[in-house]
């Protein structure tokens, strides 16, 4: 077939001419960067790939002006070393390993923002798109231009690099990434409500977000996964981050309101920081890595609805109840698809995404969200404007986008 | 007034007025005004150097209303400009004589407030401030807060993705928007987000927050609310030069603070405040800077300690920290009314918006000290220093012949300068007609047509509020045709539209 093979630019203009040869030859791309990611979305019928991870490097590191730019293929073990040198970090909380793939690779920043990445302090401080100031990207029409600036405050134009964060490289591919650093917590604590229910524990933690205590991370562990950190009972946990006195002040008024629904422990620094790590990166559905995993965003109170519909193998809350991982049984065609997004929908509304699944469940049920139809003809519109010939990562989102 | 090319009258349009009145009439029985007199107030918005009276307005009152007078406009060819509570500093509701104005602000209820997921639901007539204000009897409160947050709509904050003194701590009004309904120019109503987090595909909502009213109407919008902070305390530094008080800024945040405000202002602005509401601001200061700190009692108190010694040794020689509220928005008041007192002191003010990164402020006011020599006007200057966004005030009088123009030419050179040095033109009033032909010295003609790309996508025929933000129009199919070069729109004399 023509235009097979592995293209490894190492520079934005080798990122913009591999597009180019792409639309000359109407020959799609996948493009890829250190393939963390490769289990997430639908496949692309292609043989040429974009292989981003040589395009690598931090070109702009300002500590003190909370900014960063680097090469979309810059490793983010990289970053984070880089950052946590300089006592800073990406607030969103981006998984350091991939481990519900089994991965130990970090992947690349391009990867995390085109996929939106976000972890458990979504909650207080966003997601990627929440932190993507400015880009350098080549859009499907061969063209290289770029987006946004280096600076917080900028109304210039249309927001157009948070736009392409989460478009898993159908509508551009980044070259350079410009991104908001911000200073670690000096220290954290979690407390931990033990033996709760479901709907108990996400009334909790719904209790806990409405405290003026800056709950950086909510969380429930059901009695099911809470084995995995080795605890013998659910868990109901929420992180606290700061500086020291005002850690122990917040810690000591939220037990006091959470008190009567439970008895209360604490996680100090290192325990908690592990603990969230492990929730940041998946490490509670990591053992069996057959079951069809789902990642369901709705509004918290509603998570535990979705739960009790989608008849999982095994279920957790983070986002205090508004992010719901699903484990399915395996030997279901869709892996509860139709429900699951039936009781998404009578929830109020959200999205479930497939994030787990054999190639033969992924050709078969759509791992994004099915959009409203004035939703996805918009979103069919704006993808032909970016990408008229379909080369980059067509079908990767499923049809049309 | 000065001139500025908008889009030419589409005279078939206004041949037709009559018409148009009488279906945008079946549409809205009881929202429509055509008279002069009636049309007056729509004239303008807050930038008030520009005027110009609509051919008609409207004012829906149901979403089926709005997608009707959408749909129709779009069928007939006639553009749309949409419009909040008209508070735009950039121009960005300024009327089109051929063109429909429709105002928003009878979509003024609180429709749903959820405090177990911490959403308020609204229409987008409310003002920011009303948004607090229908929750904060449970202590929670809409963080962002631009200054005009009593007047302003939340309609036109989505449209302007407005900002505030709070913004680098809590963000700007794109991270704090979860979801809104909207109309396209079609009259297709779009949903986007809600009270859940993040999108299933891609993030149109992103797209919309910040667009101008170029994409399309909003109808609903769902903002993500807080529990308001326990204490807020903030500390009066003074310095005998800016170049210090820079260095306190970066310090600051060097030591891993992120106050809740940070804003500076220089010597002229803090006489014009101090003579105007008496804050007890030091006269002798280069430099004033206000830093608040919320959170708990004992965050506050101990980052505060840390403040002050930071400020000591970068020579402050004045640091005074508020005991009571009273004295905290003492401190405010002086910043808060930077505006209106350099009203006082001058005829007019013209008020610029660039963002700078935050080291570059010394050369960036040592420039603007040459600049005003250059044209012979005053600039005072107010700074969110936390963030960069800068507010240098021009001070001129509109009744000498050439002042504005001079003020204006001044401005742009100010914009230019943010530019060169790695800022941006517009932090958070965005562009509008004001900095339209600004566009060239940051984007070049591939970068402005990908953004135009988004506006093909979403108002192909570019029917809704055509003449604001971009400096030419091309029609979609014709964009890979764009021809800007070394910043300039070439052949700046002629019309371009």
């Amino acid at each position: 077939m023509a235009g097979e093979g592995t293209l490894s630019p190492t520079t934005p203009d080798g990122v913009l001419a591999a597009v180019q040869a792409a639309v000359a030859d109407r020959a799609p791309l996948i493009v890829r960067g250190r393939g963390t990611k490769d289990g997430l979305g639908h496949a692309v019928a292609s043989n040429r790939v974009l292989d981003l991870s040589g395009l690598t490097g931090v070109t702009l590191y300002e500590p003190e002006e909370l900014v960063l730019s680097a090469l979309a293929g810059t490793p983010m073990a990289e970053i984070e070393a880089l950052l946590d040198a300089n006592g800073q970090e990406l607030a969103f909380e981006p998984p350091m390993r991939h481990l519900i793939w089994g991965l130990e690779d970090a992947g690349t920043i391009g990867g995390a923002v085109m996929v939106n990445a976000a972890g458990p302090r979504r909650v207080k401080a966003g997601a990627a798109r929440d932190h993507v100031l400015g880009m350098k990207a080549v859009s499907g029409r061969g063209e290289a231009f770029k987006a946004g600036g280096r600076v917080v405050k900028n109304v210039t134009g249309y927001d157009l690099s948070k736009g392409l964060a989460g478009s898993f490289g159908t509508l551009a591919v980044a070259t350079e990434i410009t991104v908001k650093v911000l200073p670690k917590a000096e220290t954290t604590a979690t407390l931990v409500l033990h033996g709760l229910s479901d709907r108990d524990a996400v009334a909790a933690l719904a209790e806990a977000m409405g405290a003026p205590v800056e709950a950086a991370g909510a969380a429930h562990l059901p009695a099911g996964v809470a084995t995995a950190l080795d605890l013998t009972e659910a868990a109901t946990v929420v992180r606290l981050e700061g500086v020291e006195p005002s850690v122990a002040a917040r810690f000591e008024r939220l037990a006091t309101i959470l008190r009567p629904r439970g008895r209360i422990t604490r996680l100090e620094a290192a325990e908690s920081a592990a603990l969230w790590r492990a929730l940041r990166d998946g490490l509670l559905f990591s053992q069996d890595r057959l079951l069809p995993l789902w990642r369901v965003s709705v509004a918290p109170t509603a998570g535990p609805s979705v739960a009790e519909a989608a008849q999982a193998a095994a279920v957790a809350y983070d986002w205090a109840g508004g992010l719901v991982w699903l484990a399915m049984d395996p030997a279901e065609p869709d892996a509860g698809a139709a429900r699951i997004r039936a009781a998404v929908k009578a929830a109020g509304g959200g999205h479930a995404t497939l994030m787990r699944g054999s190639d033969a469940l992924r050709a078969a049920v759509p791992v994004f969200e099915p959009e409203m139809p004035s939703v996805a003809a918009l979103t069919g519109r704006l993808r032909h404007q970016f990408d008229p010939l379909g080369v980059l990562n067509p079908g990767r989102m499923g049809a049309g986008r | 007034m000065t001139q500025l090319a908008m889009p030419p009258l589409d005279t078939a349009v206004l041949a037709r007025r009559d018409e148009i009145v009488g279906a945008l009439r079946r549409i809205v029985p009881d929202g429509v005004i055509d008279s002069e007199v009636g049309m007056r107030p729509y004239e303008s918005d807050g930038l008030t150097a520009y005027r110009q009276p609509p051919m008609v307005v409207v004012l829906p009152e149901t979403v089926d209303q709005v997608a009707a007078v959408l749909s129709w406009c779009h069928g007939e060819g006639v553009k749309v400009v949409p419009r909040g509570a008209g508070t735009s500093l950039s121009g960005g509701a300024l009327p089109l004589g051929d063109g429909v104005l429709m105002s928003m602000m009878r979509f003024n209820r609180v429709k749903r407030i959820d405090f177990e997921n911490r959403v308020a639901v609204v229409e987008p007539g409310v003002t920011n401030l009303g948004i607090t204000r229908a929750v904060e009897h449970r202590g929670f409160y809409y963080a962002p807060d631009p200054s005009s947050q009593i007047a302003c709509s939340i309609g036109g904050n989505v449209a302007e993705n407005s900002g505030g003194v709070h913004c680098l701590k809590y963000g700007l009004t794109t991270n704090n928007v979860l979801g809104v309904e909207m109309v396209l120019i079609t009259g297709e109503i779009v949903c986007l987000g809600g009270a859940h987090l993040d999108s299933g595909g891609y993030d149109l909502l992103a797209l919309v927050v910040g667009s101008e009213g170029l994409l399309g109407v909003v109808t609903e919008v769902t903002v993500r609310i807080l529990r308001a902070p326990e204490t807020a305390r903030a500390v009066l530094v003074a310095f005998d030069s800016s170049e210090a008080a820079g260095a306190c800024v970066a310090d600051i945040i060097a030591a891993g603070i992120i106050p809740g405000g940070m804003e500076m202002m220089d010597k002229p602005a803090i006489h014009a405040a101090e003579d105007f509401v008496h804050a007890g601001y030091p006269r002798e200061a280069e430099a004033l800077l206000i830093v608040e700190l919320d959170g708990p009692a004992v965050e506050v108190d101990h980052l505060l300690e840390r403040v002050e010694a930071i400020a000591r040794s970068r020579g402050a020689f004045e640091c005074r920290v508020s005991n009571s509220d009273a004295e905290r928005m003492a401190f405010w008041a002086g910043r808060k009314a930077a505006f209106p007192a350099v009203g006082r002191i001058s005829p007019d003010y013209y008020c610029m918006d660039g963002t700078i990164p935050r080291k570059e402020l010394p050369t960036v006011l040592r420039r603007m000290t040459e600049l005003s020599g250059k044209y012979g006007l005053r600039v005072a200057n107010v700074f969110h220093a936390g963030d960069g966004n800068l507010h240098p005030l021009i001070l001129y009088d509109a009744n000498v012949p050439g002042e504005l123009e001079r003020a204006e030419d001044f401005g742009s050179d100010i914009l230019r300068l943010c530019v060169e040095v790695g800022g941006v033109l517009t932090g958070e009033h965005g562009v509008g007609v004001e900095k339209r032909d600004l566009m060239p010295t940051m984007f070049d003609e591939t970068d402005l047509a990908h953004q135009i790309r988004v506006k093909c996508a979403f108002d192909e025929k570019h029917l809704l509020n055509p003449g604001k933000v971009f400096p030419e129009l091309h029609r979609c199919a014709e964009l890979g045709r764009m021809h800007v070069s070394g910043g300039r729109v070439p052949f700046p004399d002629i019309p371009r539209f």
